[in-house]
């Protein structure tokens, strides 16, 4: 276990979030807590379906809220306007995504820029900073490749880049492991979390891989869009 | 994110080559059409402007400056009458049929200047001179009735002789001139002997032409002649005008036109909107990517504009270089019905404009629909 101090990151109080009106409405959080640290890899785990993703929107921001409440590094996102959201996310959040959504007419460097761009920094500066976490990632000499000349677990490596680059305090991932091979989800997972994780940073990951259940400081247990039980991995036995 | 927009954009060959594509050939169509329809309706004014008189009296019936009503000869007397006329001549324009020394024929417009003063004689002289006019028989013949001519074997120089109407005619010089609407050539000749080759008629006078004095301005001088019954004074602008609207209003020269116009709009909406909907669409995920990673619709909506506005930009360049220089090369061999003022670019730019935002906005919708939550789709 990491010695990380147990510090709240990301508080989700009793949401309720549901999708469409009338007969096609979906609950798909049914009153979801759960809590965030700093400097630990939370996993959020359970059956397709039963509101991870929903979960991780609402984190964010992508999504508003029907009922409770979500408090990210302390503050609260239902009092923030969506302007303001977007320039929170922009500046504390990075992104995983199963499908990596890479630019695809963009090179490894230039996808890896993107959130200093969006920053407002200088192309070289930022082309500069994503090419170093780019050789950290063991990229180097990729730079100027395009994601389809690229391999899945090196177009994850550019996406994990890019999630970092701008040393963002929450690192979100959806299932980063379920569009790769065993082998290469084993070795991303190594990698997320050796680069990822920091004492003041906090690393939430959704995923129904079971084989990568123990990269995880604690595994929160969903089930029909509640947080059911929060484990250590040693304790948590997958059924 | 500019520079990310314009690489997304360029990076995406195949549809921005499409995108280029339909936006230069759009853009190719309305400036090569309005040109044609530009240049058409100089043509419809081309006695304006070989002739250059100030002020323009006509028959009060006559409507544009092709349709001749002849007048009595009077008529000139009559506008020298009117205080503040500098000068006022007489001005033969007619039809005539020439001989040529193989026995065919050429329609001609006989013009016939002022025997005295010679006002409305050609600017460009390019062989010959035009005092020899006053010599018997003499007749000054354009650059457009050479080529004619050449065009049939036949060589016209200065000292060339043939028929006008079976009367002899003498070409002691030749010049540049605006070619007419129906190309015939434009054959000079003093007014008098104009009356000699003209069918004889009770009346032959087709137009007074006059000037203003120092301290009169034409409108003014135009106004006053107006008072005169049975005639109406234009202005050589007032008149060229007339005649292009009098055209514009009575044959089917702008339909047609204006049909393939619209045509070129609607394949540019088409082809650029569609091919730019599809552009956003494909790129739908990344957008919303860029969103969650903290884009603002502001930036998304610039990057958005940029893209659109650089395929206008870039195919617009591409469809106006080509037709002018097309313009320019057709133009260096003759005077074919090709004439692009300002305006016409500044109208085919307004139009790509429209397009542009038209693509863009229908790609704007998409973007600030999209919840950024679908990233995770
Ligand atoms: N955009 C949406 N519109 C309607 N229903 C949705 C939408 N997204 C998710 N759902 C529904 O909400 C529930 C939870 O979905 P999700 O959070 O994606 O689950 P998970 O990520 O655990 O598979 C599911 O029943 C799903 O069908
Ligand atoms: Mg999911």
């Amino acid at each position: 276990m990491s010695a990380a101090p147990v510090e709240t990151a990301v508080r989700v109080n009793g949401v309720v979030k549901s999708y469409g009106r009338g007969e096609t409405r979906t609950l798909a959080l049914k009153g979801a807590s759960l809590e965030a640290r700093f400097g630990e890899l939370l996993m959020i785990v359970g059956p397709s379906g039963c509101g991870k993703t929903t979960l991780l929107s609402v984190i964010c921001g992508t999504l508003d809220v029907d009922e409770g409440a979500i408090e990210v590094f302390g503050h609260d996102l239902a009092g923030m306007s969506t302007g303001a959201i977007t320039k929170f996310r922009g500046e504390n959040v990075g992104f995983i995504f199963q499908q990596f959504n890479l630019i695809p007419t963009l090179t490894a460097v230039e996808n890896a820029s993107v959130p200093l761009l969006l920053r407002g920094e200088p192309t070289r500066r930022a082309e500069a900073r994503a090419a170093a976490v780019l050789g950290h990632m063991g990229l180097g000499g990729r730079e100027r490749s395009y994601p389809r000349e690229l391999s899945g677990g090196q177009q994850q490596r550019v996406a994990i880049s890019r999630a970092l680059v701008h040393e963002p305090r929450l690192i979100i991932c959806d299932e980063p492991t379920a569009s790769l091979d065993a082998a290469t989800g084993q070795r991303t997972m190594e990698l997320l979390k050796e680069s990822a994780l920091r004492p003041d940073r906090c690393v939430i990951v959704v995923t129904h891989d079971s084989r990568i259940f123990h990269f995880a400081d604690r595994i929160a247990e969903m089930e029909d869009g509640r947080v059911v039980g929060v484990h250590l991995p040693k304790d948590f036995h997958h059924v | 994110m500019f520079g990310v927009a314009l690489k997304m954009l360029f990076r995406d060959r195949a549809k921005y080559a499409m995108l280029v594509c339909g936006l230069a050939f759009c853009s190719l169509l309305m400036t090569q059409q309005t040109s044609v329809f530009c240049g058409l309706m100089m043509w419809t004014t081309a006695t304006i402007r070989n002739i250059g008189a100030p002020v323009w009296v006509m028959d009060a019936k006559v409507e544009q400056v092709n349709e001749v009503i002849p007048m009595r000869r009077i008529e000139v007397e009559r506008v020298r009458s009117v205080p503040g006329v500098q000068w006022a001549v007489p001005l033969y324009l007619g039809i005539e049929q020439a001989r040529l020394g193989d026995g065919s024929f050429q329609n001609i417009q006989l013009t016939g200047l002022d025997t005295g003063t010679l006002v409305g004689r050609p600017m460009k002289i390019t062989a010959g001179r035009i005092e020899d006019l006053r010599l018997p028989d003499a007749v000054i013949i354009d650059q457009v009735g050479v080529e004619k001519f050449r065009s049939r074997g036949i060589t016209l120089e200065v000292g060339t002789t043939f028929e006008i109407n079976d009367k002899a005619a003498r070409v002691v010089a030749i010049c540049q001139s605006s070619r007419s609407f129906l190309g015939q050539p434009y054959v000079f000749t003093t007014y008098d002997r104009a009356m000699e080759y003209a069918k004889p008629q009770r009346k032959q006078l087709s137009f007074v032409l006059a000037e203003p004095q120092p301290g009169v301005s034409p409108e003014e001088l135009v106004s006053r002649i107006n008072l005169l019954r049975g005639v109406r004074a234009h202005t050589a602008d007032a008149l060229f005008w007339d005649t292009i609207w009098w055209y514009i209003r009575n044959t089917g020269i702008p339909i047609s036109f204006g049909t393939v116009v619209i045509l070129g709009v609607i394949v540019g909406i088409a082809i650029a909107g569609q091919t730019f909907y599809l552009f956003i669409y494909d790129n739908l995920r990344y957008l919303a990517a860029l969103k969650a990673m903290g884009a603002r619709m502001t930036t998304l909506t610039a990057m958005v504009l940029l893209q659109a506005f650089s395929v206008g930009f870039i195919g617009y360049g591409l469809g106006v270089g080509l037709t002018a220089w097309f313009g320019n090369a057709v133009l260096a061999k003759g005077q074919p019905p090709f004439f692009m003022p300002w305006q016409v670019p500044v109208f085919v730019a307004v139009v790509i404009v429209f397009i542009c935002s038209f693509s863009a906005v229908i790609g704007l919708i998409k973007v600030a629909r999209l919840e950024p939550a679908v990233v995770f789709k």
